[in-house]
């Protein structure tokens, strides 16, 4: 067994041995699902490290014929390339530091971490899956446990309703997605879901241009839902407004970019007419994304649905990314990923602590916490500074790639308007450091603590090590991104003799 | 002839006439235990009786009731039966592990009702068989009246007596059609042998009193699954029958359903159903908005199962209307992944009831700290019916998608008739999840104390999840049988408007 499959298994592995310990046994519960997912988070970290930078391929690969009767051919593929060896990394990471931050979970706890596990296991297996049959597989077993974690365990009046918001908006996108797959099943002639097999068919023999644009628009669709791609987007910041901490860590985080994965691995390379056709619509949507939920994002005055609409418009730049189709724009798309998977995870990370301490999510209702809680208050402006995109932080690297790659292939218009979100972004976030830490310290508050022990310190900690780390050396990541990136490009372009698909490249962007 | 081939049918028989017998000597403080071991006979004719048989046939279709030579016996022993017997008795074994639950509400009669449920599992077997439409209409007769007694057993409820009444009128109905049709086909085809229609069907597709004849027929069973436009005794007799009663209706009279269309319309008739393609769309599209819509406002459990299989009857459609054999494959996928959901929801209906006098969703609040085990199972069952991965309904949906979206190459309609299964799975999710919520954290409990699980509901529970696990998990074991089941068809006929490399 590969590392990587050692990696997908263990989270399952501790939630199955969840199931066997006796609810009543709180602390052994929570002991396990910590070092189930520490486990996970050292096997992930030496799993991105081991990963030799440079190659096109993918490594760690392993397939097992899973199914291969009555017209089902299946296999569990999995590998690593650079696409998702950053996002396999900081999906452990974060599923340690959300396991780490359920200290407060009191009622049912068995439930709730067999639900966490079953989640953090699902992400994973989806970022390391090569046959896109398991890509859905295991984004979808998230589906349930997030309902349940959010009715159960969740905040506020509307968690009803946000709880079948999100679910009936992430199944719609996830069907819709999933059509497209079958269609490319079916049609491609390879008979199979794997990314290899697929894209050994469709070199030999490019796919129809209806059906190519067909299945374009399900994948745009089905997996900009799971995304937040606008105007698809309004179960996110209400869906993570209502979850519990650690849900919305995992989902902002993490499961969210599985849709971007599969725009990576299918719709760029594998659909390169449809891509010079309709390229220009991701364009255009992702500007929404910027402008729109930015706007959005500055009225807010709960601190959730800030944080929940700002990283709808951070999804503005993965998309924006996408949409250059070129190798710096793709490169930056995953670095975008990457980056925003630790920030979304400590910005609602943050979020759970203030609310626990304070007793409101209110923003008005703050004020002049730095005095009295030094370390979060720090962690929470170095936090929302990564989220302006200040450099220094890994955010840094991946907005101003976008920003190049966007500059070489979309038109100015494009450019300016990302260039503004970045502003947008700035005010809000700078707005809301000013009424949550500055300013005197309110006589209401005086029982907010801060988080004095290092344990309680150790998860937000990581993160934001994290979003530092890469934020120095973001070549660690991008080398490993570069080539696979190039790869994906590469393919895009390769849109061969069809003349329509010509004309359509000539002009790429009527965007106005 | 060859009584080997009909050695499960024999034993099953023997069975249910041993448990009527047994029930004259048994003092009543045994009737849990005679429960128990029809049961565990039923567990010994599926491991005795299926090897047997398969040993018996050996690959190649064998036939009883006709010329020995001639390969067109009114009984027929292939994959498919084999499949279908072997669902039908575990259906049967896990559904009396009910009755043994459900018994003190069942009140007089306990052996009966265990007599009865055997007898009509020896219904479905023969139709699993069934090569001829005498066949046919007697083992759904022996289904169908069996049925009615089992629906209208809690004799002191108004709900269960209506129950069996509406599904008497409307079975009775039901049956006249099927019977004047069977009448039609055999005026015209002058045979009612699946075989020797099959043969002649060239000549028959243009005979309008055999095409007459043929839609009556299919009338019938088309109320047996509850497909629109005969769905509608489905949600009142499952809200009014005994529960395990309802599970058996739910999971083995359909599946009867099932298995006879597909020997009426892909072993019978190939030729003329691949005609009929929009036919079956229409029904399927129908059948699925039908059942999906009209679960969305139920409060009772047992109703909202009643539409949730209007609308599974929709999606198993869709293999029908795929006219692949990957479609047969999936629609025999999706019937085994049905069975463990919906007998694993049906058995928490069962303890739920015996402990709260109530199906309704309310009496749901609190499961997920009375009993985990019960909480889980109901999610489990309500996730798999949802078709959410790694549960057996999703592969179940996944292949029957899989099979109609080719088509919509050659017909349009196909497309939308995938937009429809779309957006019923997605209407669908807020129903079942609504039950989930109702386990989680709907309402206000009055009660916390918590729910004790007999032994066998928890054998039951048990391979249940077991098998919704498995099934989803590991589809590898289960398409290695429903491959050749669905295999015995060949390759099926399309539509003269389809090019002729269409499959």
């Amino acid at each position: 067994m590969t590392l990587l499959n050692t990696l997908i298994l263990v989270p399952f592995l501790t939630a199955l041995l969840v199931v066997l310990v006796p609810g009543n046994y709180r602390f052994v519960i929570r002991c396990i699902a910590l070092l189930g997912t520490a486990i996970a988070a050292v096997l992930g970290t030496v799993l991105f490290f081991k990963f030799v930078p440079g190659g096109a391929g993918f490594q760690f690969e392993s397939s097992y014929q899973w199914a291969d009767a009555g017209g089902l051919r299946l296999a569990f593929h999995t590998g690593v390339d650079g696409i998702s060896a950053g996002m396999l990394l900081v999906s452990a990471v974060v599923g340690f530091a959300a396991v780490a931050v359920s200290w407060e979970i009191e009622r049912q706890a068995k439930l709730y971490y067999i639900l966490l596990l079953s989640i953090i296991g699902g992400a994973l297996g989806a970022f390391a899956s090569l046959d896109l049959f398991y890509l859905y597989f295991f984004n979808e077993i998230a589906l349930v446990p997030t309902f349940i974690m959010i009715g159960v365990w969740g905040r506020g009046d509307d968690r009803n309703y946000a709880a079948f918001k999100i679910t009936l908006y992430l199944t719609l996108g996830a069907m819709v997605g999933l059509v497209g797959l079958i269609a490319l099943y079916t049609r491609s002639g390879a008979d199979s879901l794997d990314i290899v097999k697929l894209q050994q068919a469709i070199a030999a023999k490019p796919l129809a241009p209806g059906l190519q644009d067909f299945v374009f628009f399900c994948l745009v669709i089905g997996f900009g839902t799971l995304v937040g791609l606008f105007p698809f987007h309004s179960w996110a910041p209400q869906g993570y407004a209502c979850a519990p901490t650690a849900t919305a860590m995992l989902h902002a985080g993490i499961l969210k970019k599985v849709g971007l994965l599969a725009l990576l691995r299918v719709a760029l390379p594998m659909l390169p007419g449809a891509v010079s056709r309709w390229g220009w619509v991701l364009a255009v949507l992702c500007v929404g994304n910027l402008l729109y939920c930015g706007f959005v994002a500055m009225r807010q005055r709960d601190l959730n649905l800030l944080i929940g609409n700002s990283s709808l418009a951070h999804m503005g730049f993965a998309f924006l990314g996408l949409a250059t189709v070129n190798v710096i724009g793709v490169t930056g798309t995953v670095l975008v990923m990457v980056s925003h998977a630790l920030l979304a995870a400590l910005s609602f990370a943050l979020s759970g602590w203030l609310r626990r301490q304070t007793g409101t999510i209110e923003i008005g209702q703050m004020g002049g916490l730095l005095a009295r809680m030094p370390f979060i208050g720090t962690v929470l402006i170095a936090c929302f500074l990564a989220g302006c995109g200040v450099p220094g932080f890994a955010n840094f690297a991946g907005e101003l790639t976008v920003m190049f790659g966007a500059w070489h292939g979309l038109p100015a218009v494009v450019v300016v308007a990302a260039w503004s979100g970045l502003v947008i972004g700035g005010v809000y976030m700078l707005r809301s450091i000013r009424d949550i830490l500055h300013g005197a310290p309110r006589e209401e508050l005086r029982e907010a603590r801060d988080a004095v022990s290092w344990w309680r310190r150790l998860p937000f900690a990581v993160l934001v090590l994290g979003l530092i780390y890469f934020g120095i050396f973001p070549n660690t990541l991008a080398n490993r991104i570069r080539p696979a990136a190039a790869e994906v490009v590469r393919l895009a372009k390769n849109t061969g003799p069809a003349p329509t698909a010509k004309a359509a490249t000539a002009t790429p962007a009527p965007a106005k | 002839m060859n009584y080997s081939l009909l050695q499960v049918e024999l034993l099953v028989a023997l069975l249910g006439l041993g448990v009527l017998l047994a029930d004259l000597w048994l003092p009543p403080r045994h009737r849990r235990a005679l429960g128990l071991a029809a049961a565990a006979g039923l567990m010994l004719v599926f491991i005795v009786g299926i090897r047997g048989a398969v040993d018996t046939y050996a690959g190649a279709a064998e036939y009883a009731f006709g010329a020995p030579k001639a390969r067109t016996g009114m009984y027929v022993l292939d994959n498919l039966a084999v499949f279908f017997k072997q669902f039908f008795l575990l259906a049967g074994i896990l559904v009396l592990l009910m009755s043994v639950e459900y018994s003190d509400r069942i009140g007089s009669g306990v052996s009966e009702f265990f007599a009865l449920v055997i007898f009509a599992l020896l219904g479905m077997l023969f139709a699993a068989s069934a090569n001829d439409l005498v066949l046919l209409f007697a083992s759904l007769e022996l289904v169908t009246i069996t049925f009615v007694v089992l629906n209208s057993y809690q004799r002191g409820r108004a709900a269960s007596i209506e129950a069996g009444v509406k599904y008497l009128i409307m079975g009775a109905l039901a049956s006249a059609f099927m019977v004047f049709g069977i009448a039609l086909v055999f005026g015209s085809a002058n045979t009612t042998n699946f075989s020797e229609i099959h043969a002649a069907q060239k000549q028959l597709a243009g005979n309008p009193v055999f095409l007459v004849g043929l839609a009556m027929l299919l009338g019938g069973l088309l109320f047996k699954i509850a497909a629109v436009p005969f769905q509608m005794w489905a949600p009142d007799v499952y809200q009014g029958s005994p529960a395990p009663a309802t599970a058996f209706l739910a999971v083995g009279s359909k599946a009867a359903g099932i298995v006879l269309l597909l020997r009426v319309l892909f072993g019978a008739v190939p030729q003329i159903t691949a005609q009929w393609s929009h036919l079956l769309v229409w029904i399927a599209a129908l059948t699925i908005l039908y059942g999906s819509l009209c679960a969305i406002p139920q409060r009772s459990l047992k109703r909202l199962m009643g539409y949730s299989s209007i609308a599974n009857a929709g999606y198993l459609l869709l293999g029908f209307a795929s006219l692949r054999a990957e479609g047969v494959n999936g629609v025999l996928y999706y019937l085994a992944g049905y069975l463990f959901t919906v007998l694993a929801a049906f058995a928490v209906v069962c303890v739920v009831l015996r402990h709260t006098d109530s199906d309704d969703l309310s009496a749901l609040a609190g499961l997920g700290q009375r009993s985990p085990l019960l909480a889980g199972a109901l999610a489990l069952a309500m996730a798999s019916l949802a078709g959410i991965p790694p549960l057996a309904g999703f592969l179940g949906k996944f292949l029957l998608l899989k099979s109609i979206v080719p088509n919509g190459a050659y017909d349009p309609g196909y497309y939308c008739l995938l937009g429809v299964a779309v957006f019923g799975v997605v209407v669908s999710l807020y129903y079942y999840f609504g039950v989930i919520r109702a386990v989680y954290w709907g309402g206000q409990a009055s009660d916390l104390s918590p729910i004790a699980t007999s032994w066998p509901v928890r054998i039951a529970l048990a391979v249940c999840i077991a098998g919704i696990f498995w099934l989803g998990l590991f589809p590898d074991n289960l398409l290695s049988l429903t491959g050749p089941a669905a295999g015995v068809f060949g390759k099926l006929a399309t539509p003269a408007s389809w090019p002729a490399n269409a499959h």
